[in-house]
């Protein structure tokens, strides 16, 4: 149990997937002009690094290590996610409408997102069983939803300021972005 | 100048795939601590950036335009896992350092985008000049960022000392947050130099930039012209 929380507060706080990983940038950038749709992409990316946390770890731990074919990992898991998100994208349209409607924009965009492959290869380098890899899984993507939150938070006060010509736009996000990373950097004294 | 160095010349000036098409951005904020990192990780991009190009293009004509996408994961992916195993075998210090970005070169947009907008419309030879052009460019890239950090971080570039021995590195540049201040600084030096860049928000608006915004991107959803 131990174990589990500190998988969970080191995935979520301490390597912070985008501020000390630096995976999903693009998005983590893109998709954070304002809080409610940073929250849906954010909502979006909890469920599916969660589901491909948990069907990658089931395949490298029963099927690739039996039959010796590691080597194979990333192949499988690329095509694994981008068939996975396909999957979740047809079940929720069919069978949950009101989450599709509200994350289901978000999908497509996941399948792109090297964060979901990140994690799937992190659980299997670090031996996780699939329970570990799971609770790593969901904790990481809380850690992008609390980032991407808190981002699209600090951008919507920025709008307004008198920020440098040359900052303007990109720039800004970006030096946000270090100033965050340097304040996550704190949690690093957690572990 | 011929049509194939013209390729070189477009990858690593005029459209380099990290300051101005700005595509790529997570592996170059990961890897680049020092300059010896960014060109490790440069040349193994390049190096599957060649073969993809080439592959794709040699099977343009047999791939089904439905699973052009799938395809295309398939070949980058096994082109990954035999960099992934080479670098293994004979370089395992930087394979060490590099970790976990190396298999994550596949989903690394510089590849599928070069894939989807040059070598499915092009022969295999100008894609192979392409795919050097873009992966030197990229190499480039990652390499001056890393030396920028290595400089400030640690007074050396490529592991020999540059600075003065009064000189206290700040080591903050060679950790996470220094990669965003060094990335901000160099979007806000294009900014500023009214430079053509995917970020300018002017300038190129090309299908196979990437604006940061994956909201309104052409190759997130899938569309083809």
């Amino acid at each position: 149990m131990v174990g589990l929380i500190v998988i969970a507060i080191s995935s979520c706080f301490v390597s912070n997937v985008v501020l000390s990983q630096f995976l999903g940038i693009c998005s983590f950038l893109g998709v954070s002009t304002d809080i409610k749709t940073a929250a849906g992409m954010g909502g979006a990316v909890v469920f599916v690094i969660t589901i491909a946390s948990f069907v990658a770890s089931i395949i490298n731990n029963y099927i690739l290590i039996p039959l010796d074919m590691v080597y194979l990992r990333t192949i499988v898991f690329i095509l694994v996610i981008a068939a996975l998100v396909q999957i979740v994208e047809m079940f929720m349209h069919k069978c949950m409408p009101a989450l599709y409607s509200a994350l289901g924009i978000f999908l497509p965009l996941i399948t792109t997102n090297c964060a979901v492959l990140g994690v799937a290869l992190t659980n299997a380098q670090n031996e996780y069983n699939v329970l570990e890899s799971v609770v790593s899984g969901f904790a990481t993507a809380m850690g992008y939803l609390i980032a991407i939150v808190l981002l699209a938070g600090i951008r919507e006060h920025i709008a307004g300021n008198n920020i440098p010509k040359s900052f303007q736009g990109v720039p800004i996000v970006i030096v946000t972005a270090a100033l965050m990373s340097i304040a996550f950097f704190g949690f690093a004294g957690l572990m | 100048m011929n049509k194939y160095t013209e390729r070189i010349y477009n990858g690593i000036w005029k459209e380099n795939p990290l300051f101005v098409l700005v595509l790529g951005t997570c592996p170059t904020l990961a890897v680049t601590t020092s300059a010896m990192n960014g060109a490790g990780m440069g040349l193994s991009t390049t190096a599957v950036l060649i073969f993809s190009n080439l592959i794709i293009a040699l099977m343009r004509h047999i791939i089904p335009d439905k699973l052009r996408l799938p395809a295309e994961i398939v070949i980058v992916a096994s082109l990954v896992t035999i960099v992934d195993m080479l670098m293994a075998g004979f370089t395992p210090a930087l394979y060490e350092s590099l970790g976990i970005y190396i298999p994550l070169i596949v989903v690394n947009c510089i590849i599928l985008g070069r894939a989807e907008s040059f070598a499915m419309k092009n022969g295999p030879i100008i894609s192979l000049f392409d795919g050097l052009g873009m992966g030197l460019g990229f190499t480039v890239a990652l390499v001056l960022i890393g030396a920028v950090r290595e400089l400030i971080g640690a007074g050396q570039i490529f592991g020999f000392q540059i600075m003065p021995s009064f000189y206290t590195p700040c080591s903050i540049f060679i950790m996470a947050p220094g990669a965003f201040l060094v990335f901000a600084c160099i979007t806000a030096l294009q900014n500023k130099l009214k430079m053509p860049c995917a970020t300018n928000g002017e300038g190129l608006a090309k299908e196979d930039s990437c604006t940061g915004n994956c909201m309104t991107c052409s190759m997130a959803h899938g569309k083809k012209d």
